[in-house]
């Protein structure tokens, strides 16, 4: 175990949250097709308040602070918030599009000692990224900014979301990743919109070109471990916690929302009515995430996939239920071995039965009186 | 020899946890947990006080530990956080600044 594994252990026992992101604003220059949320200002928390909230973070013992959006540089505030984080001592990261940080915001940052600078690129071709982004020229400015940020020193990471659209481009946007001395991760989950709507989850690529994905080597390593056959699981794995959601992690929405995870949106909170560490300690809803091991998992607890699964409780949330499965999880699964979930052999099940309700059209008879009347006695 | 002053590099984040305190270099991503005593010298780490002061005024009399074992311990702490960037070390003290403190 690392010492940062030891570390996840212990908050994890002491109930700590260690890890803190905190959107900023939902606000974006930017408007991607599959962007999950709603870019208006519903009345976003104050400078004061957003401080108030780092100070009562510290205070609870968060280390780690993703500061993130929307685009966090459309707030005029940004490096007031940032200067204050630092400050309370938070290792920083932020996440950015980068389209508007020059030199300038660059010296800045490496000045405050942020962390780490997550940017998303689509693709390395600017018609694909931009055709994404919905904004003329942004490749090459978010390339620039990669430079500039680069030129201070700083770690970067080019993040590529992988969709119908850009999927055959993760090649080319690893080798630009290269180029720029940045690291690079591909996220090929597309997540519905915070207000429920999953209409831009058919924005997924086919299950098809996640095959080919998982069996890149340039991006899984040894394809032959990654996709190999799940072990059987143990009493460990049933016992074991899905992710750090909720027990080690939240998240802080631009109006003071707070919920176990950016894609895991229960509501258990708001910071401008309580204190963020009595909604952390004493939110039923928190706590009954708290206390869901894989062995609770209704459908999942039976899949052979349940040590190994990337299975995300925020995801199967929005399917329904919080312990059920995440079925673009079980796609991945899928792809990666070969082996159906459990998910995938129940619902073929229920297809195989037929439909449950079976409507013909009613054709009047003579008797179509004395039909009515069994009909409607079925029903009592 | 000549004394050596320490201070705390700004390019890092801390926080206690459990007892303990973790911080982070910003500049590397290096990782380190402190026992209490380093805890107890890091938040002595000035700039302005001397670091065999540190260890003679604040360690030898809140632990029972041997001042000449304290300071080899104290002198090889440091080096190994300096070489991060974590501490800083000077052979003369800071002017008194503008500090953070770990919350």
């Amino acid at each position: 175990m690392s010492l940062m594994q030891e570390m996840n252990q212990r908050a994890h026992e002491l109930g700590i949250p260690l890890s803190l992101h905190l959107d900023v604003t939902y606000r974006c220059n930017e408007r991607c097709i599959h962007c999950y949320l709603d870019h208006d200002d519903h009345g976003e928390l104050t400078t004061e308040e957003i401080k108030s909230l780092l100070g009562q973070a510290s205070e609870a013992g968060t280390f780690f602070l993703t500061l993130s959006g929307g685009e966090v540089f459309m707030r005029r505030d940004f490096f007031e918030i940032l200067t204050h984080a630092r400050r309370l001592m938070f290792n920083v990261r932020i996440k950015t599009n980068g389209v508007m940080i020059g030199k300038e915001e660059a010296r800045r940052m490496r000045e405050l000692g942020v962390e780490h600078v997550q940017i998303s690129v689509y693709s390395h071709r600017p018609e694909v990224h931009d055709r994404i982004t919905k904004l003329p020229g942004s490749l090459k400015r978010t390339i620039e900014a990669i430079r500039f940020i680069k030129s201070q020193g700083l770690k970067v990471t080019v993040a590529n979301v992988l969709m119908r659209g850009n999927s055959e481009d993760h090649a080319g946007v690893q080798a630009l990743a290269k180029e720029l001395g940045a690291s690079y991760t591909l996220d090929p989950t597309i997540t519905p919109k915070i207000d429920g709507d999953d209409s831009i989850v058919a924005l997924r690529i086919p299950g098809s070109e996640l095959h080919s994905v998982f069996r890149t080597e340039a991006l899984v390593g040894n394809v032959d471990e990654f996709c190999a056959p799940p072990p059987p699981a143990g009493e460990d794995v049933m016992e074991a916690y899905p992710c750090s959601a909720g027990h080690t992690a939240m998240y802080v929405s631009p109006y003071g929302d707070v919920t176990p995870c950016v894609q895991f949106p229960l509501p258990t909170g708001n910071v401008r009515r309580q204190k963020l560490i009595d909604i952390w300690r004493h939110s039923p809803e928190l706590n009954e995430v708290r206390s869901i091991q894989a062995r609770d998992l209704p459908v999942c607890s039976t899949c052979s996939h349940v040590g190994t699964c990337t299975r995300c409780p925020g995801l199967a949330y929005m399917e329904g239920s919080m312990r059920g499965p995440s079925t673009a999880d079980c796609e991945k699964s899928f792809q990666r071995t070969g082996i159906a979930s459990a998910n995938m052999l129940r619902k073929e099940r229920i297809q195989s039965t037929g439909p449950l309700v079976q409507i013909q059209a009613w054709q009047p008879s003579e008797s179509s009186d004395q039909d009515i009347s069994r009909a409607a006695a079925q029903l009592l | 020899m000549s004394e050596k002053y320490i201070s705390r590099s700004t390019a890092i984040a801390a926080r206690m946890l459990g007892g303990e305190l973790m911080v982070m270099s910003s500049s590397d991503s290096t990782f380190f947990t402190l026992n209490e005593v380093a805890t107890v010298i890091w938040q002595a780490a000035d700039g302005q006080t001397p670091l065999s002061e540190i260890v003679s005024r604040i360690v030898c009399t809140e632990f029972d530990v041997e001042p000449q074992a304290a300071q080899a311990d104290a002198e090889e702490f440091v080096a190994e956080l300096s070489q991060h960037g974590i501490l800083l070390v000077s052979d003369h003290p800071k002017p008194h600044s503008g500090k953070q403190e770990p919350a």
